[in-house]
């Protein structure tokens, strides 16, 4: 019965969801949050490489460096969920296959920020 | 799902031609035809214009075709000087109005299409149904609540009144939205540029009383947030409009109001 609707029902449609302006607030947040700490992570990488692993190691226990790395893996991950979560609403349409993958993404999210912070929890803790 | 390859049924062949005997300066004009009475597949038709007999603009020779060549030709024009919109289509690329784009303008044979990811009603008609529906939606008129002066109108500064140019402008001639990717895939519900253009139209005057809801009604990730600054619809407004920063003033509005 559908097609019986008036156009101006298709379009008003379930309205409008109050929403979305978090969404591009967080975004943006995150953007500018990643800026300084990418240019730190590439210059330290850059300068770690190549060292041994008692020295890589010493430099993920200082407070800084781990602080930093826990800070990048939870804005970072953050951003891209929020983009991939822009590219699946973009493109895939199919209510179910849609859910799937929103949810999907969101555990895959959650786990990968846990996995960070307990890696350089482990090292900075650990022996 | 967004669709990167047309249906079977909506392949375009090569059509008809028509040689234009004789002529001295000849444009070839290539025009999507489809016909919603036969079972047949769109085609291309090439049309051979003598531009020593013709209009200096595309809509012009539209009209040369239809009166000489080929009275099937079927499209909507009625103003001929760029301010009713009904002559929008696809014209060498990109979205535009038949009757303000030069033929000078364009090197090699002018490809005419209706506007990109519409269902055609017949060859250059796009069914802009949906499109009237959602500026419906936006309530495109004055609303108040206070009464209205007995006596006058209902005045606005010039400073005020200075906001809404390069807005009221808009024909509503739909080659923003339909340039828009964004639109394209998820037309649906994505209330697209030229209506968020209007939109803001009436969300920034200074005499509408109805701002907040306004702002509710479009605050939602599809109406809205599926803008992704692309930025195709500025690039393709005949009218030289900006609907891109319309959009981004709306967003800003959004962010201001928390």
């Amino acid at each position: 019965m559908s097609d019986l609707r008036t156009p101006l029902a298709k379009v008003r449609g379930l309205g409008s969801a109050r929403d979305g302006t978090d969404h591009y607030i967080a975004q943006r947040l995150t953007a500018i949050a990643l800026v300084p700490l990418l240019l730190w992570f590439v210059f330290s990488l850059a300068a770690v490489a190549g060292q041994d692993f008692q020295h890589v190691q010493a430099w993920v226990k200082s407070p800084f460096n781990s602080i930093a790395l826990i800070l990048l893996s939870i804005v970072l991950i953050y951003h891209a969920h929020i983009g991939l979560h822009e590219v699946v609403e973009d493109y895939l349409h199919e209510d179910v296959v849609k859910t799937i993958a929103m949810v999907l993404m969101k555990f895959l999210a959650i786990t990968l920020i846990v996995t960070a912070i307990v890696a350089v929890l482990r090292i900075v803790l650990g022996g | 799902m967004a669709e990167f390859k047309l249906p079977a049924h909506s392949v375009v062949n090569k059509g008809k031609t028509f040689k234009a005997e004789g002529a001295k300066r000849v444009k070839r004009f290539v025009v999507y035809r489809w016909n919603p009475d036969d079972e047949k597949n769109p085609a291309t038709d090439t049309y051979e214009i003598d531009l020593d007999n013709c209009g200096p603009m595309v809509l012009d020779a539209l009209l040369k075709i239809k009166n000489e060549i080929d009275s099937t030709l079927t499209f909507r024009r009625s103003c001929r000087e760029g301010i009713c919109g009904s002559c929008a289509m696809n014209i060498d690329g990109k979205n535009t109005l038949a009757c303000t784009k030069a033929i000078e303008d364009i090197s090699g044979d002018v490809k005419v299409y209706p506007l990109p990811h519409m269902s055609v009603v017949k060859d250059l008609v796009p069914d802009l149904t949906h499109f009237y529906a959602q500026y419906a939606s936006i309530k495109p008129w004055m609303e108040t609540q206070s009464a209205l002066p007995p006596d006058r109108e209902m005045l606005q500064s010039k400073e005020d009144r200075a906001k809404l140019d390069g807005l009221y402008e808009c024909i509503l001639c739909a080659c923003c939205s339909t340039s828009c990717p964004s639109y394209w895939w998820n037309s649906d519900r994505y209330l697209g540029p030229a209506v968020l253009l209007q939109a803001y139209r009436w969300i920034i005057d200074s005499r509408d009383e109805n701002t907040g809801e306004r702002l509710d009604n479009l605050e939602d990730p599809f109406r809205l947030y599926r803008c992704h600054t692309i930025m195709n619809c500025t690039n393709t407004c005949p009218k030289g409009l900006n609907p891109a920063k319309a959009i981004a003033e709306i967003k800003r509005m959004m962010v201001e109001r928390r």
